[in-house]
């Protein structure tokens, strides 16, 4: 199909836009980071890095980022671990219409409103006294991770070649083996990708986080929601920035060790 | 790939026998293995995922105290109906404004070369990967009353324009948000497209326009179907977003869940108002399966939108 050029340019004038607009609002928080002022007027009228010190001196800041990554490495081993495990047994399962069905169980965490899910487990967490505890936040956040683990990872099964795994129990392996040394290599991007995902999604939660948490522990956003609605101080925007690159590394050593593996 | 076998003649004996119960065992409907590894998963879902939704929805009808009261309360107070509304609204708005810049954008990609539609395609996967509570931090400093839009919209000698603590402040931040959900099953839908039909259209006599709305538009239609209801369903249930950018004199459905129960401490009535936003997201998204059944069967194999 041709396109005239006007076309074309009008076009491409277009979804530059909607690409800026994408990605573009989300950048001011980096510049904003390193204002002097005590304020989020943007642009900064003069430069300096007393948010970046100010997080890294507030112990407040510093428990929410440090409750933040070890709850979120946590979730991320532990909804690796599980959906792996339930991946390949809905793959194993032959009577199909249950496994499907079972799939769609542990998807459903995806689509219910967090809000939903929130209030209920708010309700249990308090007659069990979870509420701010480390074990809670773990529980309720690997809910929220697991479904991610078992999409990609059932995609990276579907791509494998099942004979493999047979013609290595034909050979002597057994099963634990040939999951081992078999299997999982073949699964590993998809099985990586489901750990990365699960941490970021533990490492962003908010909603369920904001019901669950206590003054003794709460997690980094919970901690930016609150600064957020009480007051103007930009250490949030220092918060926000070092997310961000956090983020970006993590996402990118991902794919990065997936295409060296690929290379190899 | 390597099949490694580090020491097979250990292990020759054991998987010997391995092997023949395997084999035998494939008869049976079910093994045992596929349960205990799904076990803890669903034991996990059972816990803190299906146990947690029934004790929401049940105290709907049981708190503070047993019977219909908490949804007599609903349906008698014409505030409760106000927010329905409204959240229902502002749902339809984003998926109405999500769909108008997603179009073209989806249609872009498709008639792009494979290097600017990658490119494309991971400007649109970037916004997963950056936290929510910070992009909604992001429109706060953009849209406040002094803040850069308001600044650069004076230049223009126009304004100021309230922009946030508003409807207007939770649209611009819902769609930003949303649009990716747009953007990827129109593009999926677009790119099963037989371009070919619009050339023989073309060849046949019909103006580029004409082909364009009588042919393209039709074919991308499930696309259009599928990636408006995923958009108006997550709009639904939306926190942060109207939590940071809204006002609680505009309050959407997830506002007034967390007002009733963290706020007021009204269990009855939160839930009541979660079941409504359970019920509309669970009807909806049946519906949007029924459509991308219908819409795999009619495309043959491969139309499938998602």
């Amino acid at each position: 199909m041709k396109h005239s050029v006007l076309t074309r340019s009008l076009l491409w004038v277009y979804a530059g836009l909607v690409a800026f607009v994408l990605i573009a609002p989300t950048a001011v928080v980096i510049p904003l980071s390193f204002t002097d002022k005590a304020s989020l007027n943007f642009p900064p009228a003069g430069w300096s890095l007393r948010w970046y010190e100010n997080f890294f001196q507030d112990p407040a800041w510093m428990s929410a980022f440090g409750n933040s990554v070890l709850v979120a490495v946590v979730v991320a081993a532990l909804a690796t671990a599980v959906g792996t495990a339930a991946s390949v047994g809905l793959q194993k399962w032959t009577r199909r219409r249950a496994a499907k069905s079972l799939q769609a169980l542990l998807l459903a965490p995806i689509v219910v409103p967090a809000i939903i899910l929130a209030i209920g487990v708010y309700a249990i967490f308090l007659q069990a006294q979870m509420l701010g505890t480390f074990a809670g936040f773990v529980l309720a956040h690997t809910v929220l991770a697991v479904p991610f683990v078992v999409v990609s990872v059932t995609a990276a099964l579907a791509g494998f070649d099942q004979r493999l795994a047979t013609a290595a129990a034909s050979l002597g392996a057994n099963r634990w083996t040939t999951f081992l040394k078999v299997t999982l290599p073949g699964i590993l991007p998809g099985v990586v990708s489901g750990a990365l995902f699960a941490f970021v999604t533990s490492f962003d939660e908010v909603v369920l986080s904001i019901f669950i948490k206590s003054p003794y522990l709460e997690t980094l956003p919970v901690k930016m929601y609150a600064s957020v609605t009480r007051d103007t101080d930009p250490t949030i925007a220092a918060a926000a920035t070092m997310i961000m690159l956090l983020t970006t590394v993590i996402i990118a050593v991902g794919l990065l060790s997936m295409r060296r593996r690929k290379n190899v | 790939m390597s099949v490694s076998l580090k020491d097979p003649v250990r292990q020759a004996g054991q998987a010997r026998r391995t092997g023949g119960a395997a084999a035998a065992s494939g008869r049976r409907p079910l093994r045992l293995s596929p349960v205990l590894l799904l076990l803890p998963a669903l034991a996990l879902m059972a816990g803190v995922f299906a146990y947690p939704l029934a004790e929401a929805m049940w105290r709907s009808v049981a708190y503070p105290a047993p019977g219909p009261q908490n949804y007599q309360w609903f349906a008698a107070d014409a505030g409760n109906w106000a927010v329905l509304g409204r959240t229902l609204w502002v749902a339809l708005l984003s998926a109405a404004i999500c769909l108008v810049l997603a179009y073209p954008y989806a249609y872009f990609m498709v008639i792009s070369g494979p290097k600017l539609r990658a490119a494309l395609m991971v400007i649109v996967l970037i916004p997963f990967w950056t936290s929510l509570m910070i992009r909604s931090f992001a429109w706060i400093i953009l849209l406040q009353d002094n803040g850069l839009v308001n600044g650069l919209l004076a230049v223009l000698g126009l304004g100021p324009f309230e922009l946030i603590r508003n409807t207007t402040g939770v649209l611009v931040g819902m769609v930003q948000v949303l649009l990716p959900f747009m953007v990827l099953p129109l593009y999926a839908s677009m790119n099963n497209v037989d371009l070919r039909l619009m050339q023989a259209s073309s060849s046949l006599g019909a103006r580029p326009f004409v082909s364009f709305t009588r042919i393209f538009m039709p074919l991308a239609m499930p696309g259009v179907v599928s990636g408006s209801l995923l958009v108006f369903i997550q709009a639904l249930g939306f926190y942060i977003t109207p939590a940071l950018l809204g006002s609680p004199a505009e309050m959407m459905i997830s506002q007034y869940i967390y007002m009733q129960v963290n706020g007021q401490l009204q269990w009855g009535r939160g839930s009541v108002l979660g079941v409504i936003l359970l019920v509309a997201t669970l009807a909806l998204l049946g519906l949007l399966a029924l459509l991308m059944k219908k819409s795999k069967r009619a495309a043959g194999d491969e139309g499938g939108l998602l």
